[in-house]
Parts: C-alpha cells; sequence; structure tokens
C-alpha cells in the first residue's frame, strides 16, 4: 500500500478540464455535503468556487471552531544545520548556492532551546538541509533527545529516512514529521530537484513510513507555485486523507506554504494569490475537517492575522529560519525570507485580539 | 428529598460537569467556571505547564472545584496510564478521566484499551470516570474493572449533534448502578435536559459552551437545563404514560 496508488490513478486525469467543468450545481453540493468527497473537493477548488468564497468561508469557519476551538497552538521552528546535497531550483540552502555552512554543536542548539523556551513556546519544529554527512540521523536523534528537555513536543522536518531510522527518532523523543513533496507532479518534480531528492516516491511514501514507526502527528503539503496548484492542492487533500485513513491513531495536518522570493530568485510560475490561499484553506478545511491547518511567518501578518478564524490551527511565531538565529541574529542566511518578523508576544497577543487562545503547549511528553 | 450525587463516596454539588477546552481566554474560562456553578471540571493534561506562570490554565480554575484531569490524546491504555501518573505529579490529585482515542477521524473512544487503562488505574487509587461508547456489557466491564462511573457519549465529539445514543444510554441508566454521565455531542441545553430526563446523573459539556458566542451565559442556561431535567426525572414525567399509574381499568376487577 501506498499513496503512490492513488497518484497513479490520477495520472490520466485531465484536471484543467475537471476543474472548468465545475459548475454552481457541484460547488452548492460541495458545500451542504456532510462529508464531501474528492469530487466536492476538486469542486471547492475550482475557479467557479471563488464566487462562493464567502460560504465556504462560513462553513469553514465552523467546523474549525467545532473541532479546535477558539484556540491556536503556536510552535517554533528551529533549524540546526544548513548542509545541503540537494539543487532545488526554489531554495536558499541549496547546493551551490554562496552561503556560509554550518551545524550547531549540542551546546549551540541548547543555547537556542534556552532563548525559544523564554518566549513560552513548548513546541518545537526541528530542521536540516539533507546532508547524511554532515547531518547524519544519529546527528538529528541526539539533538532531539536534547530538545525534549526544553520542550513538550519536538517535531521534525528533515530529509526522508527509512522506517527503521524513524523509530529511532521516535524512540529519542520524536512527537511529529513534517515533510513536503513539494509538488506531486512528477515531471515537475524531476525537473526542480538535483539529488537524492530527486527520487520522487522515496519522499511520497516517507510519512507512510513515519506513521509505521509511530510518529504521533504527520504534516503534509506542496509548495505552492511550484506547479498547477490546484492539482496539487488537491492531491495535497487526498494525501492527508489517504494516512488518516490508513492510520487512524496518527494526527494527520497539512500546510500551505506559498513559494517565497527566495535566495535563488526563483519565480513562480503559477503563483497563489492570497484569494486563492484562502480558497484553499477553506476547501481543505471542507474536505478533511479533523486535520490540522499550519500557517508558517511565510506569510505576512496582514494574512495571518486574517487567517484566524478561518480554519488555521496551528501558527509559528518569532521564527528564525537561519542557523543558529535565535542567540545571535542572522549570522547565515535563512532558508526562505520571513514576512512576519513579530514576536511571540506580538503574535499571542494578535491572537488574543482576534478572539482566540494562542496554546503553547499541547501535548505532554511521554 | 435529598437529592444529592455522589461520586466516589464524595458529593458533588453541580451535575453539570464541564470541559475547559476550546475557550477563547483562560479568564473567560474562569468566568465560565464560576457562572456553570460546576463542581467538577475537566482539564486536559497535555494543555497543563506548571512551568507557565500566569498562563497555566490550572491558575484560572476556581478553588472549590474538583480538578478532574483527563487524558486527551491518549492512544492507548499504556499512554493513558502515564498521562495519569504524570498528571498526580502535577499535582491534579486523583481524579481522571480516561479518554483512549485510536481515530483521529471520528474520535470515538476505545473501549477496550480504555477498560485496560480504568483496570490499572483504580489499583492505584485513582477516581477513575471513563470516558465510552455506550455499550452495556463494557460498561460492566469498567464497573468491575473499578471505575467510579461511566461517561457515555451522547453523540461524536464536537459535533453538538444532542442525545443520538438515547437509547443506549438508557439501557446503561436502568442497568448500571453506577453514577451514568452523559458526554460529548450535547450542542445545546435542551439537550442536556433530555438527558437528565431520562435519568442521567450528569451531564459533561465542553464545545457547545467554550465555542458560544457569550461562554458565561449558555453555561448558566446549561445549569438551568439540567437541574429541570433532573427534576422532570425526579418528579416522573407523567405526560408521557399511556394510562394513569392510580387507577387499573384493566385490571381492577381482580381485586
Amino acid at each position: 500500500m501506498s499513496f503512490f496508488e492513488t497518484i497513479e490513478r490520477y495520472r490520466d486525469f485531465d484536471f484543467a478540464d475537471a476543474i472548468g467543468r465545475a459548475g454552481e450545481a457541484d460547488i452548492a453540493r460541495a458545500l451542504s455535503a456532510e462529508r464531501p468527497g474528492p469530487e466536492d473537493f476538486l469542486a471547492l477548488l475550482s475557479p467557479a468556487a471563488e464566487g462562493r468564497l464567502e460560504d465556504m468561508a462560513r462553513k469553514s469557519q465552523e467546523i474549525t471552531l467545532r473541532q479546535f476551538g477558539r484556540v491556536i497552538q503556536l510552535y517554533a521552528p528551529l533549524y540546526i544545520s544548513n548542509y545541503c546535497v540537494n539543487e532545488c531550483a526554489y531554495c536558499g540552502f541549496r547546493q551551490g548556492t554562496q552561503i556560509p555552512r554550518m551545524k550547531l554543536t549540542m551546546e549551540e542548539i541548547e543555547r537556542e532551546a534556552r532563548i525559544i523556551a523564554a518566549t513560552g513556546i513548548r513546541h518545537i519544529l526541528v530542521l536540516t538541509g539533507e546532508s547524511r554527512r554532515e547531518s547524519p540521523v544519529s546527528y538529528i536523534g541526539e539533538s532531539i533527545e536534547l530538545l525534549r528537555e526544553h520542550f513538550s513536543s519536538v517535531s521534525a522536518e528533515v530529509y526522508p529516512v527509512d522506517e527503521p531510522e524513524y523509530a529511532e527518532l521516535v524512540a529519542s523523543g520524536l512527537d511529529g514529521l513534517t515533510i513536503y513533496q513539494e509538488t506531486y507532479d512528477e515531471n515537475v518534480y524531476d525537473a526542480l530537484h538535483r539529488g537524492p531528492k530527486r527520487d520522487y516516491r522515496w519522499r511520497l511514501d516517507a510519512p507512510e513510513r513515519a506513521c509505521a514507526a509511530h510518529v504521533r502527528t504527520v504534516g503534509v503539503g506542496a509548495l505552492l507555485g511550484l506547479a498547477d496548484w490546484r492539482r496539487d492542492a488537491f492531491l495535497t487533500g487526498l494525501h492527508a486523507a489517504w494516512l488518516q485513513d490508513r492510520f487512524p491513531e496518527i494526527e494527520v495536518s497539512v500546510s500551505l506554504p506559498r513559494l517565497q522570493p527566495q535566495e535563488g530568485h526563483y519565480t513562480s510560475p503559477h503563483e497563489v494569490g492570497d484569494k486563492e490561499l484562502v480558497q484553499i484553506m477553506c476547501a481543505f478545511r471542507l474536505f478533511i475537517p479533523r486535520a490540522g491547518i499550519t500557517v508558517s511567518t511565510r506569510e505576512r501578518g496582514y494574512m495571518r492575522d486574517n487567517l484566524v478564524g478561518l480554519g488555521v490551527t496551528r501558527m509559528s511565531a518569532g521564527s528564525h529560519t537561519e542557523v543558529g538565529g535565535y542567540a545571535q541574529g542572522p549570522r547565515t542566511t535563512g532558508q526562505f525570507e520571513i514576512a512576519d518578523h513579530r514576536s511571540v508576544e506580538e503574535v499571542s497577543a494578535m491572537i488574543y485580539s482576534r478572539g482566540y487562545q494562542p496554546v503553547f503547549k499541547d501535548w505532554q511528553n511521554l | 428529598m435529598d437529592d444529592v450525587l455522589k461520586i466516589a463516596g464524595r458529593e458533588i454539588r453541580s451535575r453539570f460537569l464541564l470541559g475547559t477546552g476550546k475557550f477563547p481566554s483562560h479568564t473567560v474560562m474562569r468566568d465560565t467556571i464560576v457562572a456553570s456553578g460546576s463542581h467538577i471540571v475537566t482539564v486536559a493534561v497535555r494543555r497543563v505547564d506548571p512551568d507557565a506562570g500566569s498562563e497555566n490554565m490550572l491558575e484560572y480554575v476556581p478553588s472549590g472545584c474538583i480538578l478532574m484531569p483527563n487524558t486527551s490524546g491518549a492512544r492507548n491504555a499504556d499512554e493513558a496510564v502515564r498521562i495519569a501518573r504524570l498528571a498526580r505529579a502535577m499535582g491534579c490529585g486523583d481524579w481522571i478521566k480516561i479518554e483512549v482515542i485510536s481515530d483521529n477521524r471520528y474520535l470515538l473512544p476505545d473501549n477496550a484499551e480504555t477498560i485496560r487503562a480504568t483496570d490499572i488505574l483504580a489499583k492505584e487509587g485513582f477516581v477513575v470516570m471513563p470516558y465510552m461508547n455506550p455499550d452495556l456489557m463494557d460498561a460492566r466491564r469498567l464497573r468491575d474493572a473499578g471505575a467510579a462511573s461511566v461517561m457515555p457519549l451522547g453523540a461524536p465529539i464536537g459535533t453538538n449533534k444532542g442525545l443520538r445514543m438515547r437509547e443506549m444510554i438508557s439501557i446503561l441508566i436502568e442497568e448500571m448502578d453506577l453514577p451514568v454521565v452523559v458526554d460529548a455531542g450535547i450542542g445545546l441545553p435542551s439537550q442536556a435536559a433530555e438527558s437528565m430526563e431520562i435519568g442521567a446523573d450528569a451531564v459533561l459539556v465542553n464545545t457547545a459552551v467554550a465555542t458560544a458566542k457569550d461562554p458565561a451565559r449558555i453555561a448558566r442556561a446549561f445549569a438551568m437545563a439540567i437541574q429541570a431535567g433532573r427534576e422532570a426525572y425526579l418528579a416522573g414525567p407523567g405526560s408521557i404514560k399511556k394510562y394513569a399509574e392510580a387507577s387499573s381499568p384493566l385490571t381492577g376487577f381482580l381485586r
């Protein structure tokens, strides 16, 4: 079993045609369905659904409120190494880019951890580039063991590894895995990636391997803008639903990062507008009502403020995407440009001002 | 007539139990607890952070309340047991609401694992309140494992759909000699009243209160409805009976 079977089923599916054919009746049906199916989801992602965006938002808000309440869970990313053997056309950390390369020692990680924990953050997401030599699984595991002393939940966004290695990380205290497919379009994927990351299938199956190794949460997503975003959003939703079906005990979440200006000055051929981002978020909420939805500081403050209440359940705050960025300020270049520079305190105040509560701790290390 | 709810030998002042998740702030939560008159409030251990200072939600639970930590997030009995022990170590007392959920899509309780956790924790001296799917045989197993009450769901958690499990819960009420607390799915005061009218000992509500426009106000409404439902149950409603109990028109000739 693999989600790849679903991908194959849609290989010859004419998305443009199906999305173009979605009409008012389809959208009305999707909006009133108790459990919208893939066809409904597709209709909600169609251009025609734009006219019903307010209705989608209302329903999305209602479902989110019922399922998650008036709370937004906060987390912070922690980049511990930016060595990378991949060349991803859109990434600031890709090999060959003239940026200082470094990885943090355990002492340095501890220093970062203390600074982040002092802001009240209890959920941490640890990130590395892909380099089995510079940031091997043992290094990531050691970092997790250290971080669990400072945080109640440690997640990782690292290169795909095999199931025994995920199990090793879980044994070190790994709680959740985030791994984005970047794009589900195999041709575009192949064109944009050089290095071990080019193995589409290895990356696609990574969440399943992590679930089989008993992580507690798993997050999937596509970097919207790399390819046809409607197709990528659709397959992201299907991927999340597939994981929910196969691993009912795992908390599944989705993320909808939009491509931002990078070091490499890669420009998006399929730009996602603000309105479209809201449409994607609401469509996700209607299709997978129990899934968490994450919005990072890639999004600017104005958008983040207004997304509270629409469907988002998790936000990063006070983020640094440079290695060692919390302790020393930027000394290397970040993986992407942060658009919301507000502190944890400021983001908390914003969430309160919207009638929601920022939740710092939502899991207990066992 | 004395009508006092007793759980584990303790007199419980209110038949309205309140959940503390999903509130827009700790202060709204505290005001709502006060307005509800609830004596037992449940708190997710996963949300409790004793190191959070003024952000520690426990600081906002009025002192007269019995704290009932819950094992939200536990996927099996072992995790529930570990969470319960952590709660005790945090100073949350001996009451524990067991929630074991191995299905994140519907959030339905896993009765088998819940029974296993109840067995372990009751032996360790916890007052165990298990959240369950209303199944009579499982309720008996929970009683035998040492549960202090059973807490069947009225409808899937967070759905506000009301007393959809009415028939099954009625059977539990009829058959069980433990307090039956309807937990989950209750979306309106009228549904809480209905639960009490059929003889439930108490009702636990969270989502419907926490996500209301005015949580404190709807909490008061729930409290009144629960009291009204209880009164109706004790009154032995006559209106729904097909004939009067006082006379026996069909068999009176046998005297």
